[in-house]
């Protein structure tokens, strides 16, 4: 068992009834994000990306999460109160399915970082840029358990165990140990 | 390296179907800033005034304002101009939405286009590649439509489309170019492009736009968006409920109308309906409102909200802003439904939402007056909607009577004659203005309806209140953290503003004050469009967040491009007198800078006179209302007073011809 921490979890509420649909969220990310900070900006390097589509009354800020190396299985498409919303609307990732979350001119993933500064931001920028307050931000502690670190190798085997039984793993090693 | 512009517009000849991309001179920043400033240039270095409207010689540009692209909020517009086909002069009409923004992060700062292309076609702007695209497919679709089909085809949602309708195909004189929530619909920009044969212009762009000073600029920034929200909290008292906010008049948020119904006219501008507004229509239209409207929304990167999404029942959804609300309504003395739906058709064929409904009454006019008769409208339903209909339909497809109309009531009221012109009461230099008849004649807008050349009063007023207060106590209030004024005097014109007696209209604000308050509000507007600023949040509103003080700070921030108060007034004049060289090549004269008639009953020639004289010898302008030589060279516009002097506009030694000789060329 290990010990009792606390961490702090970081919201961004995203009401998306409120969302005007005007990507200031978008201007205000990729110039903070600029080097030196503010210089440029361009949205298609964004790490949030307000998915708009006015004409069916679609409004959807996502922000950018892990990079994954390959496309899931299959897609969603989520139809809520009658409206449909593009496949894989919601999902954060940057991924090969969609050009969403990647620096336009090297492809390298983008990720939400919550605006790390320092001095700290009160808020992530486009929080703060969002007076329409669509984008509300969010923080509360919580009380985690922190796990006792595991080995690589532990974690591996674990894995066998679960899947074989730690009898048939303690066999195989026998078997192999035989063998030298 | 260039700052908040891109330095590169794209050169398109239709004719030949070749497209450049062309390297701008910063210098031309320096003087002319950008957008409307840029294009003005443009046009007069390359369209002489021989050039027609619909010639392969005239331009259609389309351009980003100097600061479209950067953080600055609510700075998004297009500013299209050409030759007008209506009224023969330069055209600049306007959109908000998220076209400009798009392009410069293409990597441009405008398209220009030169020529005709033999077949309908599309231009594709896709970062550096760019794409002349057969648009025969898209031959009399729907404006918005079009927009749809165009993303779906190349299979990038992301793109910015503008677009026109079947009325542009068909070269009506106020057909539009629709974008999405926007549209640049005054002066007939739409007409030209279909003349072009060009349906569209999609863009889509993944590049930077940098500023010079990022610390700075994205202060100045967070410094606007404070001010935005101190706004929102703090609506201005005393004034009507649209004038107490920022942003466009907010009537897609606005429920009572009782102001504008009873005070605008009604039909072909000309009946007021003073007991109109009771507590049943209010009812009424706030269902229809309520259950047609599904969400407020904005342009790029603005919190206000002065459009919304509306769904006429059984109608494709459609995006509206702004009095487009009410001019169908009223036009046709109908209701708030009627409104929408027909302003949802009108939108597809890609029409002027000021122009259309006040053609379309004026039609009906005659039509009741006998000028027109049942030979001129066969078919025409019998009821007084559905002949709104119809004649939306016979207009954008130029059949019959259509044809005529599709002009705009001056030319249509030329054509039709038989005492046409009297009906055709309200234009300015041969457009349809808005529908206002007051009684006492207001100094201010006097000067604003001669002199404006946006011929639009929506896109020159701003700034000083409408009206005085009543009482003292409330003017001191106002003025308090009236910050926005270039010069304290203009405090106290307005503190001795009185509604009746000695300090009233017309005799108060004086003359002088009167040319004061208008050169301030009229500079304001030519800056937005300079900068791609709109002016929901600059020059319209009272007590604005974008004002003469931060402006110099924003572009010398932004672009790089030194500027103080006094520069960017220069910068503001020398283009603004530049559009006005511009229309005088193209003919205009003092002759054609009055507002109608009949838009107050109580007229003061002498001081109107007055009113013009000082005001012209204010700008620089000699008592024909052309630029004189001594101020074009001020401004660094010798090139203009030369080409003057070569047509004869000026004569050579002092600057001006003999008022007699001008009379004498006039007749001619």
């Amino acid at each position: 068992m290990g010990e009792k921490k606390t961490k702090i979890v970081k919201t961004i509420k995203i009401d998306a009834d409120l969302c005007n649909g005007c990507r200031a969220c978008e201007v205000i990310c990729s110039a903070f994000h600029a080097t030196p900070k503010y210089s440029s900006n361009n949205p298609a390097r964004s790490r949030i990306r307000v998915i708009r589509d006015p004409l069916r009354d679609v409004y959807v800020p996502v922000y950018a999460g892990e990079y994954t190396a390959s496309e899931c299985m299959g897609r969603d498409k989520y139809v809520i109160d009658g409206k449909e919303y593009d496949e894989c609307a919601f999902c954060r990732a940057s991924c090969p399915s969609r050009d969403l979350f990647k620096e336009p001119d090297s492809g390298l993933p983008l990720k939400c970082d919550m605006c790390e500064d320092d001095p700290p931001q009160e808020e992530p920028l486009c929080v703060q840029w969002c007076i329409t307050d669509a984008l509300t931000y969010e923080e509360r502690e919580e009380e985690v358990e922190e796990e006792v670190e595991q080995e690589e190798m532990e974690i591996g085997l674990e894995a066998l165990a679960d899947k074989f039984g730690l009898d048939k793993i303690m066999d195989t090693v026998a078997r192999m140990s035989m063998k030298d | 390296m260039r700052y908040a512009e891109t330095g590169f517009n794209l050169e398109i000849d239709l004719t030949r179907g070749n497209i450049e991309r062309v390297e701008t001179d910063p210098r031309d920043t320096e003087l002319y800033l950008g957008g409307l400033g840029t294009n003005a240039k443009i046009l007069w270095d390359r369209v002489p005034p021989e050039v027609e409207p619909f010639s392969p010689e005239n331009l259609l540009i389309f351009s980003a304002g100097l600061l479209c692209g950067t953080p600055a909020t609510g700075c998004n517009r297009t500013i299209v101009s050409t030759i007008s086909p209506q009224t023969e002069l330069m055209a600049f009409s306007m959109m908000g939405g998220f076209w400009a923004p798009e392009l410069k992060y293409a990597g441009y700062d405008k398209v220009i286009f030169r020529g005709k292309s033999p077949n309908l076609v599309y231009l594709w702007i896709n970062n550096d590649k760019v794409e002349i695209r057969d648009a025969s497919h898209l031959q009399g679709k729907g404006a918005i439509e079009t927009a749809e089909l165009i993303q779906d085809e190349l299979n990038e949602p992301k793109a910015q489309v503008a677009a026109i309708g079947l009325a542009g195909e068909n070269r009506i004189y106020y057909a539009s170019i629709e974008q999405g929530r926007s549209s640049a619909s005054r002066l007939g920009v739409g007409a030209v492009m279909g003349d072009k044969g060009i349906k569209a212009i999609a863009v889509r762009g993944t590049k930077d736009i940098n500023v010079a000073e990022p610390a700075e600029f994205i202060e100045l920034c967070n410094e606007v968006l404070e001010y935005i929200k101190f706004r929102n909290e703090n609506p201005i008292p005393g004034v009507m409920t649209i004038l107490k906010g920022l942003g466009s008049p907010q009537e897609m948020a606005t429920h009572d109308e009782k102001w504008h119904t009873e005070n605008f006219m009604w039909g072909n501008a000309r009946v007021r309906r003073r007991d109109f507004w009771n507590e049943e229509i209010a009812k009424e239209w706030k269902e229809t409102m309520e259950s047609m409207q599904t969400r407020l929304i904005s342009c790029y990167n603005c919190p206000m909200k002065c459009g919304a999404t509306i769904t006429p029942t059984g109608q494709p959804t459609y995006m509206m802003k702004c009095f487009s609300k009410l001019t169908y309504t009223m036009a046709a003395m109908s209701d708030l439904e009627f409104g929408f739906k027909i302003a949802g058709l009108a939108q597809e064929y890609g029409v002027d939402g000021y122009s259309t409904p006040q053609v379309m009454a004026f039609a009906l006019e005659l039509y009741e007056n006998g000028i027109l008769t049942d030979d001129d409208f066969p078919g025409m339903p019998s009821d007084n909607e559905g002949r709104f209909y119809w004649l939306l339909d016979r207009i954008v497809r130029r059949e019959g009577i259509g044809d005529v109309l599709a002009n705009g009531t001056y030319w249509a009221a030329q054509q039709i004659g038989k005492g046409a012109e009297e009906y055709a009461h309200n234009t300015i230099k041969k457009h349809e203005q808005l529908p206002l008849k007051l009684s006492m004649l207001n100094p201010v807008y006097f000067l604003m309806y001669s002199t404006g050349e946006k011929i639009n009063i929506t896109q020159i007023e701003g700034q000083f209140p409408q009206a005085p207060y009543p009482k003292r106590e409330h003017r001191e209030a106002f003025v308090k953290d009236w910050f926005q004024v270039p010069d304290e005097k203009f405090k106290q014109y307005f503190l001795d503003w009185e509604p009746r007696g000695e300090n009233s209209n017309p005799y108060y604000p004086t003359v002088q004050m009167s040319c004061d308050i208008v050169d301030w509000q009229e500079r304001m507007h030519y800056i937005d469009d300079a900068l791609g600023m709109c002016s929901g949040l600059s020059s319209f509103p009272l007590k604005p967040p974008y004002h003469m003080h931060n402006y110099p700070k924003f572009i010398s921030a932004g672009a790089g491009i030194e500027m103080d108060e006094d520069k960017l007034t220069q910068a503001a004049k020398r283009y603004r007198t530049l559009v006005r060289a511009i229309n005088i090549r193209r003919g205009m004269r003092r002759k054609d800078e009055k507002p109608p008639e009949d838009h107050w009953k109580k007229r003061f020639p002498e001081l109107e006179k007055e009113l013009l004289d000082t005001y012209y010898k204010l700008k620089g302008w000699n008592n024909d209302g052309i630029p004189t030589k001594e101020s074009l060279h001020e401004l660094g516009l010798d090139y203009v007073s030369e080409d003057f002097v070569e047509r004869g506009i000026l004569s050579d030694d002092e600057g001006t011809l003999s008022e007699e000789t001008s009379t004498e060329t006039e007749k001619k």
